[in-house]
């Protein structure tokens, strides 16, 4: 009844290949991004910003980079983490070197270095596949963290290794380092998360996300049909790469203020990993399903106790939380092992048919 | 949708239960029957099961949507605390890899203020509220706990103890702006000693740098003088963190002044495989080693150092990597360890029967499961008692109240803690006394070195006065860049 669409005729060709060609998709989207911009800036409190929102977006972004290659071009990868430590200390040698660059424009180099990285460390998806590569692209998580780390050059020759986000403004305001309000990285992220969310959901529709997928599908029958896999594995990995270390950069600039190698461990690919399993392969909703996911409920399993008036020794509580977010992981995979996203097809399915189902 | 499931349900058992009964009372199985009944009962599964989870699901998703807005609720309205109340957030970790360091810490700071609030009554009648959060040592948790409960309490958070480098690392561009001064008792950054460019942190009695400066002291003592030092070989066995990293220049920089050798070996988090590090010991043959270890890397490297036979004796631990949690797994063999300390490992003094008394009603045994007595519980006590007079220094300038941090961090300035005020408190030969003022946050304090004797940690030194002359101009360096870097102007002091 609330969900149909019948009666929305498409009379143009860019109507009927517009992103979401069902009018009440749009509206849905078009409020939720209303929301986000005008509604939990006023009413969010600065932990729900900072502990929630921010990592959330953050990992959204990572998340979608890694779903164009592992979703989309079927190349499973586990140096995500790696990757956005290419874009974090990238920004931080950039904006140390030249602090005059707008701090966005250098967000967008330190993201086409990482994706140049991703580039060579995805030379091993031309020859092996699957598990394989996936223990290839792992070399590429250690190699880059043990390089920051050892490399003094790369953190400027400070005693610790550590890396500061610098105060950075753009247009008066202050949008890096302590000093910039929450609302307002908010705000910086939520625009970046947008518009590149935006740029993936169009690059998977276009030529070239259909040759990952056909890639992915059956490498040998996109070959025949002319799609070179050399080029199209390669690009995936740029562009998943790039997704990777802007996300690795704004964590950094945005979100933490300052971090150091073990802030990208192979704990963080693991986590982007499962978020996409989770939200769903193949989807750029369910990048940031998964995301609100892994970043969302466990701090709302700490917060829990506290809100329903229990109290318990901490370090119970956390086991418990550990336990409770284990056992959701298992059980989402066994309802729907397709993702989060395929669920939420599913109910608009459901939806189109309410309440008169045959 | 329901009432569809549910008829074809119905429908498919009936089937179903037809089919079964005609194959019972024909008792004959043909392929067609058994493959028919087969799929009759799988579809009948699948729609139960689907109808199930849906159900669930639903009931899930609406628990989690409960949950979400219970959390805006909750941050949202911040409990009403009662007005005279210092809060003091607890960033603690007693889960995890380092929860063998984390857990006597979250004991000694709870215990010294119940300790303080039972018998005193609170800070000059104001009563210290805590609350404890938990990190697992992780950065990133850390500074999600920070902002859990930086504006707890009627006037805020008053101080943060972080107890690890990174979350220090993370909070000291915070700590400006929320306000909130950091007391990083011989942790963190060592560059926020200069207090002219970190006025919000503060970092005494003694830093990893003069630490490090210090060990080379008493190695030159040990081997007869700084001259012996040309030659030897001295290895540095590092968390290869933010933590660990942090005594390197200043051992570099004392390398290249005596002529000793310096072995840099760092061992990733969380430092349960150091098979490979220790290997390269052997090789290397190290007069001195030298460990900034913490968790359960510590326990690993001294059980190592056992294995490959190195002279114990020679196997000298920073200020973290000397508790009894780190000697104990490694019992008799871990004989002879050393590690610096800057307080007794005693728990004979005043402060700690009057623990005893009003905290566990005077049960030692269970005391003794509280970590009360080990050597990092008895730091706690030293950092906790550091807390409160620190806001106990402030309450004579702003009158007995609930402080807020700004004015916390005044006292922490003025931080004067004497010979005849440790008399008082029943930490006479406990710890040194410690005098912080604008420009200096370190103090630059002595260390002892402690040795373990198979049973207990002994003093076997006197106290080790860190090279100030090396170490100064290196933190004055260091705080100048970061100033730079992050555009602060230094105040004048």
């Amino acid at each position: 009844m609330l969900y149909r669409e019948t009666g929305q005729f498409k009379i143009s060709y860019a109507a009927d290949q517009s992103v979401f060609p069902i009018s009440q998709d749009r509206w849905f989207v078009s409020v939720v991004i209303a929301v986000a911009f005008f509604v939990v800036p006023v009413l969010a409190s600065e932990y729900l910003l900072q502990a929630v929102m921010i990592p959330l977006l953050i990992f959204s972004l990572a998340a979608i980079g890694l779903n164009l290659l592992v979703g989309y071009a079927g190349q499973l990868s586990l140096g995500t983490g790696g990757f956005m430590a290419v874009g974090a200390y990238m920004t931080y040698k950039l904006t140390t070197a030249f602090p005059d660059i707008n701090i966005i424009i250098v967000f967008l180099l330190a993201g086409l270095i990482a994706a140049f990285v991703g580039l060579i460390f995805g030379i091993p998806s031309l020859r092996i596949k699957g598990f394989y590569l996936a223990v290839a692209t792992l070399a590429s998580q250690f190699f880059l963290l043990w390089m920051f780390n050892k490399v003094a050059w790369f953190y400027n020759y400070n005693s610790s290794g550590t890396i500061t986000a610098p105060p950075r403004e753009m247009f008066g305001v202050i949008i890096t380092g302590p000093m910039a309000s929450a609302e307002i990285r908010y705000l910086v992220t939520l625009c970046i998360v947008i518009i590149f969310a935006f740029i993936a959901k169009n690059l998977v529709r276009g030529r070239l996300g259909r040759s990952w997928m056909a890639v992915r599908d059956m490498d040998i029958a996109a070959e025949i049909i002319g799609i070179r896999p050399f080029q199209t594995k390669l690009i995936a990995f740029a562009v998943s790469s790039f997704y990777c270390g802007l996300s690795g950069a704004m964590m950094v600039f945005l979100w933490l203020g300052s971090a150091e190698t073990e802030a990208f461990s192979i704990n963080e690919s693991f986590n982007v990993l499962f978020m996409i399993i989770i939200g769903g392969l193949g989807s750029i909703l369910g990048s940031f399903l998964g995301a609100t996911f892994i970043v969302g409920l466990p701090i709302l399993l700490t917060n829990a106790p506290q809100m329903v008036g229990l109290s318990m020794p901490i370090d119970m509580q956390k086991h418990i939380e550990i336990m409770l977010f284990g056992s959701l992981i298992i059980f989402f995979l066994i309802v729907e092992p397709h993702g989060l996203a395929r669920l939420w097809q599913i109910l608009k399915e459901k939806l189109r048919l309410w309440p008169f189902p045959y | 949708m329901a009432d569809f499931e549910r008829e074809t349900a119905s429908l498919a058992l009936s089937i179903l239960v037809k089919r079964l009964i005609l194959i019972g009372e024909l008792e004959v199985i043909d392929a067609e029957h058994c493959h028919d009944s087969l799929l009759m009962y799988k579809t009948l599964i699948i729609t139960k099961m689907t109808g199930r989870y849906f159900k669930m699901l639903r009931n899930l998703i609406l628990i989690l949507l409960g949950g979400v807005l219970g959390v805006t609720g909750v941050v949202a309205t911040t409990p009403v605390v009662e007005a005279d109340e210092q809060f003091i957030p607890m960033l603690v970790y007693r889960t995890g890899p380092y929860a063998p360091s984390g857990i006597p810490v979250a004991n000694g700071f709870r215990d010294y203020y119940t300790m303080i609030n039972n018998r005193d009554g609170g800070i000059n009648g104001v009563k210290i509220t805590f609350e404890e959060c938990e990190t697992e040592y992780n950065t990133k948790l850390g500074v999600e706990c920070y902002e859990k409960l930086k504006n707890k309490g009627s006037t805020g958070a008053s101080l943060v103890n972080p107890f690890s480098t990174g979350i220090t690392y993370q909070l000291i561009p915070k700590a400006s702006v929320d306000e909130v001064p950091i007391l990083s008792m011989g942790y963190g950054r060592t560059a926020a000693a200069d207090g002219r460019v970190f006025k919000w942190v503060f970092n005494f009695p003694t830093t990893y740098w003069s630490q490090a400066s210090a060990f080379i002291r008493y190695v030159a003592q040990q081997e007869g003088g700084e001259a012996n030092l040309k030659g030897k070989k001295i290895a540095h066995v590092y968390h290869n963190s933010a933590y660990g990293k942090e005594a390197n220049p200043t051992l570099q920089a004392l390398a290249k002044k005596y002529g000793y050798e310096l072995v840099l070996l760092a061992v990733d988090h969380p430092g349960q495989e150091q098979k490979a590090t220790w290997l390269q010991i052997r090789r290397a043959k190290p007069d001195w080693i030298f460990m900034s270890g913490w968790g359960v890397m510590n326990q690993v490297a001294i059980k190592e150092a056992a294995s490959i036979r190195y002279p114990m004796d020679h196997f000298v631990g920073n200020w973290w990597s000397g508790s009894d949690a780190d000697v104990v797994p490694a019992a008799a063999s871990a004989n002879g360890y050393k590690s610096a300390t800057f307080h007794s490992p005693k728990s004979d003094f005043p402060v700690h029967s009057d623990i005893i008394k009003h905290v566990y009603d005077g049960d030692m045994s269970k005391a003794k499961k509280n970590s009360f007595g080990e050597v990092l519980y008895n730091r706690t006590i030293v950092n906790a008692m550091f807390a409160v007079e620190a806001i106990r220094t402030a309450q004579g300038k702003y009158g007995n109240r609930a402080l807020t941090g700004a004015e916390v961090r005044w006292g922490l300035e003025n931080l004067n803690i004497t010979k005849n005020r440790l008399k008082e408190m029943g930490m006479e030969g406990f710890t040194k006394p410690v005098k912080v003022s604008c420009s200096d946050h370190e103090t630059g304090g002595p260390i002892i070195i402690q040795q373990w004797n198979g049973s207990k940690w002994n003093i076997v030194s006197d106290w080790v006065a860190p090279i100030r002359e090396v170490v100064r101009p290196m933190v004055e360096k260091a705080a100048a860049a970061y100033a730079t870097e992050n555009g602060i102007k230094p105040r004048s002091c």
